[in-house]
Order: C-alpha cells, then sequence, then structure tokens
C-alpha cells in the first residue's frame, strides 16, 4: 500500500506556494489602478461599461417623468435632447426644441393609429399632475427617483443626476435634508463641480434660509467656474454659460435681499458678461440703480 | 368538444406536475421582496420601479411557460409513442392541435391569474388602491397575447425538427416583434427597393403583439383603454390565433406521426 506521506506533502507544498505568490501580488494588486476590486458591485461586476447604463436609467427617470410618454430611437426626439426632468430645475442649459406634444407624427397607417391607444399618448409632466391631470398629485415626482439613484451609483461623476435628484427632493417632496445628504455625497464625488454648489447654494438660500451659507456656497461656485472655464473646449464653454449666470444672478438676488444693493449691482454685471440676454439683464442693474439712487438721496423722492 | 377539452385537461395537468412555474413564480416573488426592501431617500410610497420590475419578470416567465410548455407538446408525444394511439381513438388530428393548443392557453391563462394576483398585492401594499379593471385589461391583453405565441409555436413546433430549436426561433421572432414591430414601417422608409417592400409586408404581415403590452399604462396609472379598442385587440388576436392554428391543422394533416 503507498504511503499518503509525499501527497500530503505535495499539497503542503502547493498551498504554501500559493499563500506566497498571492501575498507576493497582493500589494501590486492593490496599487494597480485598473483594479476593479476597491469599488462597489457595478464596478466590479460591469466596469467602466456602467456609465453607459447610468445614461440608460438616467433617461428611464425623464421617461418616468413623462409618465411613460417619451420617444424612442425612432422617433422625433428633438424636443427631448435635455431631459424635460432636468430642463424644468431651472439650472442647466435647455437645448430643446420641435414639438414635444407630437413626436409621433400624424398616424402613419391603420396599425400605428390603433396602436396609439395602447400606450401613452399624451405629453404630461409628473410635478404637473401626470396622466391623471391631477395637481394635486404633483409629489408623484417621487417616482424619479428610483432610477436617478441607480443612475449615481453607476456614474457618481454624473454631476447632473445629483442636482436633479436634489431638486425634486426639495420642490415637490419637501424632503430638504435627503437633499442635503445627495448633493454632499456629490461634492465628495465631483468636488469641483460649481452645478452642484449652485445648487446647494439654493438648498441654503430657499429651504434653510440660510443666507450666508447661501452666499459662500455660491461664491466658491464662481471661483470655481472662473478657476475650470478657460480649460473647457468652446462647445463645453458656450453649455457652462448658462451655470454662471445662474451663480451670479442668484448672488445678485441675495445681495438685494440683504439690502447690500452695490453688491448686487456688481453681480448682475457679472451675469451680463455671461448672459444670452443682457439687455434683461441691464433692466436690473437699472433698477437697482435708481433704488441705490432713491436710498442716498431721499430728497430726490416725487413729493407727490 | 368532449375530445378537444379531453386533451386540453392533460396538458393542464402537465403544467402543474411539472416545476417551470412554480421556479419562475418564486424567483419573481423574491426579486420583487428585494426590490421592494431598497430603501429610496427614506420613501416608502415609490412604487413604480416596482411595478416595472414585477411587470417585466411577469412577461419574461410567461413567455417562457408559453414558448417551452407549448414547443414541447407534440414532439413529445412522438418521442413516446403516444401520438399515434392518440390519433387512433375518436380524435381527429385538427382536434388534437386544437386541444393542446387550448391546454397551453389555459394552463398561461392560469399562471397568469396567480402571476397578476401577485402582481396586484405588491402594488397595493404600496399605493393602497386596486384599480381592478386596469389589471384586468392588461392580464386579458397579455392572455390574448400568449394565445398567439402558442398557436405560433404549435406550428413552429410542427415545422421545426427539434423543440429547442423550435423555442430559440418563437424566442427571438416574438423578443423582435416586441422590440421594433412597432417601428418596422419607419425603418422600411429607409431601406432602398425590393427590401423596402419586403419589410414592408411584413410589417402588415406580422401579430403586433406589441399591442397588448399596456405595461406603461399600468404602471404609471393611466386611464383605461376604451373599450370598443380593447374588443378590437381581441378579436384581431383571436384572428392570428384562428390562422396559426389552420397553418397548424393543415402542415399536420401531411405529417407522418410515426
Amino acid at each position: 500500500m503507498n504511503s499518503p506521506r509525499p501527497f500530503v506533502l505535495l499539497l503542503l507544498a502547493l498551498l504554501v506556494s500559493c499563500f506566497g505568490l498571492a501575498a507576493h501580488l497582493q500589494p501590486q494588486f492593490q496599487a494597480w489602478r485598473g483594479s476593479r476590486a476597491k469599488g462597489d458591485i457595478f464596478n466590479v461586476v460591469l466596469g467602466d461599461s456602467r456609465r453607459m447604463f447610468a445614461n440608460q436609467f438616467y433617461v428611464k427617470a425623464d421617461e418616468y417623468y413623462h409618465s411613460g410618454y417619451y420617444p424612442t430611437m425612432f422617433d422625433d426626439n428633438a424636443a427631448f435632447q435635455t431631459t424635460h426632468m432636468a430642463a424644468d430645475t431651472g439650472a442647466v442649459n435647455d437645448k430643446n426644441h420641435g414639438d414635444e406634444h407630437g413626436f409621433l407624427g400624424p398616424t402613419r397607417n391603420w396599425i400605428d393609429a390603433f396602436g396609439r391607444n395602447f400606450f401613452p399618448d399624451r405629453h404630461t409632466h409628473l410635478d404637473e399632475g401626470g396622466a391623471n391631470d391631477d395637481l394635486s398629485g404633483s409629489e408623484n415626482v417621487r417616482e424619479i427617483l428610483p432610477w436617478l439613484k441607480l443612475s449615481a451609483d453607476l456614474d457618481p461623476d454624473n454631476v447632473q443626476t445629483y442636482t436633479v435628484t436634489a431638486f425634486w427632493l426639495r420642490m415637490r417632496m419637501n424632503n430638504a435634508k435627503e437633499a442635503d445628504a445627495v448633493l454632499h455625497e456629490g461634492l465628495r464625488n465631483c468636488p469641483d463641480s460649481y452645478d452642484i454648489l449652485f445648487e446647494l447654494g439654493r438648498l441654503y438660500y430657499e429651504s434653510y434660509h440660510d443666507r450666508d451659507r447661501a452666499r459662500n456656497v455660491w461664491e466658491q461656485g464662481v471661483r470655481l467656474w472662473l478657476k475650470i472655464y478657460p480649460t473647457l473646449d468652446p462647445e463645453a464653454q458656450k453649455d457652462n454659460r448658462f451655470i454662471m449666470e445662474q451663480l451670479t444672478t442668484h448672488l445678485a438676488k441675495l445681495e438685494e435681499d440683504a439690502g447690500n444693493l452695490p453688491h448686487a449691482i456688481e453681480w448682475f454685471q457679472a451675469a451680463q458678461k455671461v448672459s444670452i440676454t443682457p439687455g434683461e439683464i441691464q433692466k436690473q442693474i437699472n433698477r437697482l440703480k435708481g433704488k441705490l439712487g432713491e436710498e442716498f438721496n431721499p430728497l430726490a423722492k416725487p413729493l407727490y | 368538444m368532449k375530445n378537444i377539452f379531453a386533451v386540453a385537461g392533460i396538458v393542464i395537468k402537465e403544467l402543474y406536475r411539472r416545476k417551470d412555474f412554480y421556479v419562475l413564480f418564486i424567483v419573481t416573488i423574491l426579486i420583487c421582496l428585494v426590490m421592494a426592501s431598497v430603501n429610496i431617500f427614506n420613501d416608502a410610497k415609490i412604487v413604480r420601479y416596482l411595478k416595472e420590475i414585477c411587470l417585466l419578470l411577469v412577461w419574461l416567465s410567461s413567455l417562457v411557460i408559453a414558448i417551452t410548455t407549448t414547443a414541447r407538446q407534440i414532439p413529445a408525444e412522438r418521442e413516446n409513442r403516444t401520438l399515434l394511439p392518440l390519433l387512433a381513438k375518436p380524435l381527429t388530428r385538427p382536434q388534437l392541435i386544437i386541444g393542446k393548443f387550448l391546454g397551453c392557453w389555459l394552463a398561461c391563462g392560469l399562471t397568469l391569474l396567480c402571476f397578476y394576483i401577485f402582481f396586484g398585492a405588491l402594488a397595493a401594499s404600496r399605493e393602497h388602491q386596486w384599480p381592478l379593471l386596469n389589471y384586468f385589461q392588461a392580464a386579458t391583453l397579455h392572455w390574448f397575447m400568449l394565445g398567439i405565441v402558442v398557436a405560433m409555436t404549435l406550428l413552429g413546433s410542427l415545422v421545426f425538427a427539434a423543440p429547442s430549436s423550435n423555442s430559440t426561433i418563437l424566442f427571438v421572432i416574438v423578443g423582435g416583434i416586441l422590440f421594433v414591430g412597432r417601428h418596422l414601417d419607419q425603418v422600411a422608409l429607409t431601406l432602398h427597393e425590393p427590401i423596402r417592400t419586403i419589410v414592408y409586408s411584413i410589417y402588415f404581415a406580422i401579430p403586433h403583439l406589441e399591442l397588448f403590452d399596456v405595461r406603461d399604462l399600468v404602471i404609471h396609472n393611466w386611464p383605461l383603454i376604451p373599450w370598443l379598442y380593447f374588443s378590437l385587440a381581441l378579436l384581431y388576436a383571436l384572428g392570428y390565433i384562428a390562422i396559426f392554428l389552420t397553418g397548424a391543422c393543415l402542415v399536420f394533416r401531411r405529417k407522418a406521426v410515426n
């Protein structure tokens, strides 16, 4: 009968080699930039392809915002270039044009005409009542949140996911606390994002009524914008002017509310440089200048 | 009719003896319960994503049950050499085909009933409402769609050599119709002749299964489908069921049974 001793020893030798090899490779693997082991489950399973899925889920959220009435790749989606749920936050440059109500066009044949009775065929927004046109149900916009959360988990670098989520949490669900948490998570993942800072400022100003923190956050946003803007390509620069206009006009409004009219005028003048409607901002400047004149020259007020 | 119902009864018994339905049903329940347990911004009223996932699983499960159950009916009878004794009884070939169809279709109906009851309970647990008529319309349209699929599969089982190839081809066809069937006419417009005419003809010839997919209406709480259009859709389905069953009877008439 053969002794099992050589086999046991061989097994031990193999185990020791395996352990030694693993101990040798582990530090190198940890230091390797291509390692997936550090990330979450999505990173491990999907790698960088998760960003593609993230965009799908982001669009899915907008589809929910329309209660299922959404163009497919075969339809005319000129009116859906920018997701409506993002455009309605007022923090995104809206690139939509065309007919958002009738992207299906006229009926093509009897099958198409008949088929339109079996899927959503009317343009609605969840925050405006949704499919039942029930304006009291605007908090139904909560239904977009699971897809936004999933999208943020899959692509933590997409800034818009955080701002859109936070806006709807704050505005329609009165959940400023969760919105605050979402924005701070966004800032941890994208520390140089002036879009997130803008939304955070709105949260502080409109929900917490904390003027000082809002001012600090917005001013930091402006500083970041001034730092990053020159490094962008012309197309991205064009898109990013909108957020600067938003930051500066909100700062101007804040300063006006605080009674710092000269500061408010300065911010409006900054907004004028990036705005596509400088004339409108000039009206605001003139209004503030008039107000300032009245403040320092009370006798100039009409007597009657 | 007695013979047809006897054959149908055997098919239904076969379904509840097999484990396919139970496995798919339990998997659906488990996935839905796990998804329901996810905390989304501490809001317990969010429900539509759950409805969507549940309905997607119901659709997938029902298609798997319908196609796999139907695809093996006649090949299994032939393989087990029970087809000849069956036809030796006072049972005609068309009666066998119709009996098999009816059995599979009713079995699909029973599984759908279980799935939709679970779906309704799941949705009601969050929404606190039960739009029964909407669910009735969705389930009925779904069932009639499965009727077309069952009839197609039955015809396929007489044309294709093996149940596996039949199932695969049917999954591809049904998936293709559900995904692009509605847009085939738009695709045709971008093509050159004669492919344009061919694609356009396919568009008008295929059964438009996507008409019966009213999940979006249920998920987003849209109002009921007008009953006239609902009834016309059922008639449309019955028309295609009749066409495929007639085709199956014609093929089976000349088919060697041994």
